[in-house]
């Protein structure tokens, strides 16, 4: 099973109704339907992806997070509304967190942290953008346009009066160090956050 | 004429017809005493009946979606492209119905057929069929062939109103229903094209309120125009522009309102070849039913209510270049139904065929086309 689904599955409610956004090739949705039982719908814009939802039997809708937006879900039509991966490759990751939480009762979002330690190395001893197996991308040509550290996502939700109701950190294997606890912002490279609206 | 038929065809196949002795009940309010229904079926029905597929036709189609008529047949049935062995209906896997709906000139009870009361032909008398007359008797059709529940209802167009309909209508008589490059309701446009082409028809001299049969006659120049207005709402600018661009059938204009251009002589065959093979008052009809099919209407106008009573899978697609019946149509009723609760998938696909993309196998459409369908198969092996 792949690690984040064993930080984010015992925070879905049984039954419950779950929007995946940018949910990929619909593995995290086919696990919470199989063990949870969960009514999932995944958005998604890649074809291949979105045929591989289908075949796993993943509700999946070809929607463009950044042209479209969300403005078709309702109000508190959902449990929980995930982000894996994601958020730091929309056009504006705070409307992003608003909408979320405008359409869930719980948000679940993670992301790769800028503030990891080998990005500061490289930046700090290379003097250019930090590319890693994690970020392999170049700065011109990257989907991921609003990087940002473990700190600077938490003084977000705290200027939006978003609660923050778990927070996860782990390596790029998502197992958990005693070290990246102590340090998350230094040494964690990813975090799964469960949030709400305080 | 094919000397073989293709690995992947159905084969040859035989229209079959059946009688229906039971009234039916229309929603305009009059009654269709007897009718028949003609229909062709590809692949095996298995011992449950478990894995059936209703086919809808849309606007001119019929019963004949795959295979060949005769070894003389030029051209297999109108969805070959997806119904045969290992294509996205896969006839290994299910058993496929395919009919001729009320209303049609192709065999089916309609206005080109004989009224048993009057002994004539039916003409303008056929009383006016709606999408929710034909999931009727289609289900009855049903009911004759043993298939207590569809694997899935499918279709495009017209065809895809249908399958929406039999979600609603028989919730508990389909597992899915599959919609593709349809549309919940029209638009004031839409319906504005269907009046054109029912004002040229009716305008044309030989139409004689419909009676044309008893002058022997039929109005083609009408027909035609109606079909060249909607063929155009078929296509897209692009591939309109990609397969005549300016091209003129001279080397150079003839300053004269004859044909000159090359999309004009496309558009007066394709004209004039369905005015000899469509009949007209079909044309009436089916643009009728058309313009009525609004099943939120029922619900106070909203869409999401009338789907509350859904209850099967619902796989729903568009195309990109689609301008009748455009991908932000499609995603009305993938919106209502997520509000809904009910599943969906829905892709939009990149094409540049315009409405007719539906009919045409790209690659993108026919992979998540087999997608859908292949877990269709696998609920009903799993159920055995």
């Amino acid at each position: 099973m792949r690690a984040d689904l064993q930080v984010i599955e015992p925070w879905i409610a049984p039954g419950s109704q779950v929007l995946d956004l940018g949910c990929g090739d619909g593995t995290l949705l086919a696990h919470l339907q199989q063990t949870k039982q969960v009514l999932g719908y995944g958005l998604e814009i890649g074809a291949e992806q979105i045929t591989k939802c289908i075949e796993k039997g993943v509700n999946v809708i070809e929607q463009d997070l950044d042209s479209k937006g969300l403005s078709n879900f309702a109000d508190q039509q959902f449990d929980t509304v995930i982000m894996t991966q994601a958020l730091q490759a929309v056009r504006r990751p705070d409307v992003m967190l608003d909408e979320m939480l405008r359409l869930g009762r719980q948000g679940i979002v993670t992301f790769p942290n800028f503030g990891h330690w080998r990005c500061r190395h490289y930046l700090l001893w290379k003097g250019k953008m930090p590319m890693s197996k994690s970020l392999p991308h170049t700065w011109y040509n990257t989907p991921n346009i609003h990087l940002c550290t473990f700190k600077d996502f938490e003084v977000l939700c705290r200027q939006k009066n978003i609660k923050i109701l778990n927070r996860t950190v782990v390596n790029a294997q998502f197992e958990q160090h005693r070290f990246a606890l102590m340090w998350p912002n230094l040494l964690a490279e990813f975090a799964v956050y469960r949030i709400a609206h305080a | 004429m094919p000397k073989s038929l293709p690995a992947d065809s159905v084969g040859v196949v035989q229209p079959q017809r059946m009688h229906f002795s039971a009234p039916l009940p229309l929603v305009c309010g009059k009654t269709l005493d007897q009718y028949d229904l003609v229909y062709e079926t590809y692949g095996k029905l298995n011992a449950d009946a478990s894995n059936a597929i209703l086919i809808c036709h849309a606007l001119s189609g019929d019963h004949h979606a795959a295979g060949y008529h005769s070894m003389e047949d030029t051209k297999p049935g109108w969805w070959d492209a997806c119904i045969g062995p290992g294509k996205p209906i896969d006839t290994d896997a299910f058993f496929v119905v395919s009919l001729n709906n009320l209303g049609g000139c192709n065999g089916s009870t309609g206005p080109n057929q004989i009224n048993p009361e009057t002994g004539e032909l039916y003409g303008p008398d056929f009383p006016i069929v709606t999408v929710k007359d034909w999931v009727n008797s289609q289900a009855r059709l049903a009911d004759c062939l043993g298939i207590s529940q569809w694997a899935a209802v499918v279709g495009g167009s017209l065809g895809g109103m249908q399958a929406l309909r039999w979600s609603l209508d028989y919730p508990e008589r389909l597992r899915h229903a599959v919609v593709i490059a349809s549309t919940p309701k029209l638009t004031a446009q839409n319906i504005a094209f269907n009046e054109i082409a029912r004002k040229a028809i009716t305008s044309d001299p030989d139409f004689h309120g419909g009676h044309y049969y008893r002058h022997n006659t039929v109005p083609a120049k009408g027909l035609m125009l109606a079909r060249m207005i909607g063929h155009i709402t078929y296509l897209s600018d692009q591939s309109m522009d990609g397969k005549f661009g300016r091209d003129l059938k001279a080397t150079e204009f003839n300053f004269g309102f004859d044909v000159e251009f090359e999309v004009e002589s496309y558009l007066n065959y394709q004209g004039k070849r369905f005015s000899k093979a469509f009949d007209a008052n079909t044309y009436l009809l089916m643009t009728r039913a058309l313009d009525y099919f609004d099943p939120a209407a029922d619900f106070g106008g909203s869409l999401e209510q009338a789907l509350q009573h859904a209850q099967c899978g619902f796989f729903v697609a568009s195309f990109s270049s689609d301008w009748r019946f455009s991908p932000a149509r499609s995603e009305l009723l993938v919106e209502s139904l997520v509000k809904a609760g009910k599943r969906v998938s829905y892709v939009e696909i990149e094409a540049p065929h315009g409405h007719d993309a539906f009919l045409i196998p790209t690659p993108r459409y026919m992979d998540v086309f087999s997608a859908y369908m292949q877990g269709v198969a696998r609920e009903v092996n799993s159920a055995c």
